[in-house]
């Protein structure tokens, strides 16, 4: 691991952006000569389909550097065990669908715009969180750990149940599931699912009520022109909307929480709560509070992520979900904001689709090499074949589920090699100043010159 | 720190700065004060006639651990601006008594008055904010955090421990200035204690000895009126605990008042002007240095023990 880090040119270590643009130009440079080489050997458009894989894989990237973010604030920074992300990104997703969706639809909903939703959204999920959180954290630490998961579980049940699907909407009907609480009526849509707040949230700016915009008048037949479809154009707006101001949002807000004297609270819980309580810090409600808003961010990431495909049913909401974005948090390094960042990436790229990628790449050279490669029906088949061949055209077969296989070693190697992640031994200093500028030396009077205090400062008198 | 600090002016200092950290802990205080029996109130009654040179007044302090008890009815005072100490052989009860004292232990008998005030069964973020810092007998250094995080987590009333304050670009310039203030007094601090060399490294890679400095000028970065002190000599080296010790007696001069626990007789004899001898829980006895010393009980309870 230290050897490929050496390898890796001076340029892009000197700033947190040059090395997250050093590894995007990587990703990008990967993506588009796998998939434009596969889709050459397979006679399809070049273009389109490198275009179409930067769009997916940024919008992987992107969905899961958002996440770890979030579960850095309750993890990297706090040490809060929160094992229930899944749930509280059900909670913003549905609760965002359910107030967007009209009255009058199947299930019914409040009919309230998109931005009123995206933020009640948000607020549900917080206060969600702060519900499951309350009684959690005030047990010891391994308890929340057992509430969240739960809790999790319980809101993918809940929303998977018939009973508040709303989907039979006659009062007198056997199977009558609209909820009503003080008049207002809505449904889950049960296991068949609900519809989000948008399939296309990029449209907007590209399409209007009497066709295209501007811009889509003046992006479309450009992108047609080199082959790529307005589906693309969108989802690739989409993508990078959520990389270049969603990420940098979260990072921002982040770093901003952790560089503080509020981080250096929750630094502090992290490490040892009764030191902090010993020198005056409330820490259960710095718990509460980073809780919620930690919740309030998975919300957002729910609705930005799993709620821009239109629909979405409880089964998105699995606890690996949770384990997913843990991963990438540890791999990137917990505690670390741009480590969190570099971590969705990594993860996304080449932990999460890298081994669909190597196949493809496997795949496409057998057919130049040998027209193609043998694919046994099953692990015996295979292995029976004494052919490396064979058990190659295996792999490629079943790499969707040979992935977790590949995902759980490589998390056995990091944990014993390098358990602080990629970028978790970094010294991420939690004040809002540089803490090494030493005072000058000779400093008997205020060094400003402004003569305002004169006895020596105390705590909170400045504001 | 601040030089100036007379045993006077501690009550004020302790108030007026982190004004707004103290609301809730004095609403607090006023809401208790009316709920509890009739008998807790007289207590505090009686603290408020006792003429202000007694800070810390813990009396009649009892704490079981299932079948041990640990801490059998202790009573005793500190003096303002003393350096006592309290001794008493492994096992005594010294280090319950101070968990008790700061909110970490519910005592289950007892009353501790700080200032004047019942702060027995309080919180001890809320006793810290009085006032009342204590240090713990094992060093605790936040590992992962620097020495310079670990001083500038201290200081109370930090506008930026508010959330909002320290993101909304409005107000984070606020946080900026407070923290830039805080940070030379940090290395002051660093400078007094003479480590201002390990400024940037992680506490954890600190030995023993440095640990329990950290811990004395972490807990002085709160500005409390009094410090409570669990064997802070613990594992250091003998030059080391001569410095500490020298670090004491200035900062006694300036104002503060100093509990301190240790075993070993002689330093306590030598240093503190009123000690306290604990021994199964109760106070032994109680008395100058000279007194003690010529305590036939204490000589048995100490011979006994072979300590
Ligand atoms: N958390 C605890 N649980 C159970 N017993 C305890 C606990 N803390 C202290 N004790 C017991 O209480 C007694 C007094 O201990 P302690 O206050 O640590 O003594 P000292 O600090 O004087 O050496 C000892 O018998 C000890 O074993
Ligand atoms: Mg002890």
């Amino acid at each position: 691991m230290s050897r490929v880090w050496n390898a890796v040119p001076d340029f892009f270590k000197q700033s947190d952006l040059r090395m997250v643009g050093g590894l995007l130009l990587l990703v990008y440079v990967v993506y588009a000569l796998v998939n434009g080489f596969f889709a050459i050997v397979n006679n399809a458009g070049a273009v389109n389909a490198v275009v179409n894989s930067l769009a997916s894989i940024t919008f992987l990237m992107a969905v899961y550097a958002m996440m770890a973010l979030a579960l850095n604030l309750h993890w990297g920074y706090t040490g809060l065990f929160n094992i229930g992300i899944a749930g509280f990104m059900a909670v913003g997703v549905y609760a965002s669908a359910i107030l967007v969706a009209p009255p009058s639809g199947s299930p019914p909903g409040l009919g309230l715009p998109v931005p009123v939703a995206i933020v009640g959204g948000v607020l549900i999920a917080a206060i969600i969180g702060g519900i499951a959180a309350l009684p959690a954290l005030q047990l010891e630490a391994d308890y929340l750990a057992i509430v969240t998961v739960g809790f999790s579980e319980i809101i993918r049940l809940t929303l998977q149940a018939s009973h508040f699907a709303g989907t039979v909407q006659n009062p007198s009907a056997s199977g009558y599931n609209v909820v009503s609480i003080f008049g207002v009526e809505f449904g889950t849509g049960g296991g068949q699912g609900i519809t989000t707040i948008s399939n296309s949230p990029m449209e907007f700016l590209f399409e209007g009520e009497s066709g295209p915009t501007v811009l889509g008048q003046a992006v479309y037949p450009a992108a047609d022109a080199i082959g790529i479809p307005e589906p693309v154009v969108l989802d690739l707006a989409y993508a990078f909307f959520l990389l270049l101001v969603v990420v940098s949002l979260y990072y921002v807000l982040l770093l901003r929480i952790g560089n503080s004297p509020f981080g250096r609270v929750l630094k502090a819980i992290r490490e040892d709560d009764l030191v902090a309580r010993s020198l005056g810090k409330d820490t259960r409600g710095f718990k509460i509070k980073v809780f919620m808003v930690g919740c309030g961010l998975m919300g957002l990431g729910g609705i930005l992520w799993q709620g821009s495909f239109g629909f979405v049913n409880p089964n998105t909401f699995r606890p690996i979900l949770t384990f997913y974005i843990f991963t990438a948090l540890i791999v990137g390094g917990a505690g670390s904001n741009t480590g969190s960042v570099v971590g969705g990436a990594v993860f996304a790229a080449f932990l999460f689709e890298g081994p669909k990628l190597a196949a493809r790449l496997i795949d496409a050279v057998a057919q130049l090499l040998f027209g193609g490669l043998p694919a046994p029906n099953n692990f015996y088949a295979a292995v029976v074949t004494l052919n490396p061949i064979a058990w190659l055209g295996y792999l490629v077969e079943n790499v969707a589920s040979l992935k977790f296989v590949f995902l759980g070693a490589v998390i056995v190697y990091l944990m014993q090699n390098r358990s602080d992640g990629l970028l978790g031994d970094r010294k991420e200093i939690a004040s809002s100043v540089d803490l090494s500028q030493r005072p000058e030396r000779p400093s008997a009077a205020a060094d400003g010159g402004e003569p305002s205090d004169t006895a020596p400062s105390q705590g909170g008198e400045g504001s | 720190m601040s030089g100036d600090g007379q045993p006077a002016d501690a009550e004020p200092a302790a108030t007026a700065g982190p004004a707004e950290a103290n609301i809730p802990d004095d609403a607090d205080v006023d809401v208790e004060d009316i709920d509890p029996e009739a008998a807790d109130s007289s207590v505090e009654e009686d603290a408020k006639t006792v003429p202000a040179g007694l800070p810390l007044r813990v009396q009649n302090l009892r704490k079981q651990f299932g079948g041990i008890t640990a801490v059998d009815g202790a009573s005793f005072e500190v003096e303002e601006g003393s350096l006592t100490g309290l001794i008493g052989p492994n096992g005594a009860g010294k280090s319950t008594t101070f968990n008790c004292i700061t909110g970490v232990h519910q005592a289950d008998g007892g009353t501790v008055l700080f200032q004047g005030e019942d702060i027995t069964g309080r919180k001890p973020h809320e006793i810290a904010n009085r006032g009342l810092v204590r240090t713990f007998q094992i060093a605790r250094e936040l590992e992962a955090m620097t020495v310079l995080e670990n001083l500038m987590l201290a200081p109370r009333g930090q506008v930026g421990e508010r959330m909002l304050h320290s993101i909304l670009p409005g107000l984070r310039g606020d946080v900026v200035a407070q923290e830039t203030e805080l940070r030379d007094r940090v290395w002051e601090t660093l400078e007094f204690f003479e480590i201002d060399h390990l400024a940037e490294e992680y506490a954890g890679n600190l030995s023993g000895g440095q640990r329990k400095l950290l811990e004395l000028a972490r807990a002085l970065m709160v500005e409390p009126d009094m410090l409570l002190l669990d064997e802070p000599f613990a594992g250091v080296n003998p030059s080391l605990e001569e410095k500490l010790l020298d670090r004491i007696h200035d900062l006694r001069e300036q104002g503060y008042t100093f509990l301190l626990v240790e075993h070993d007789m002689d330093l306590i004899m030598e240093n503190c002007e009123h000690v306290i001898v604990m021994h199964q829980g109760k106070v032994l006895a109680e008395g100058s240095a000279e007194d003690i010393r010529n305590n036939d009980q204490v000589i048995d309870a100490y011979l006994g023990d072979e300590i």
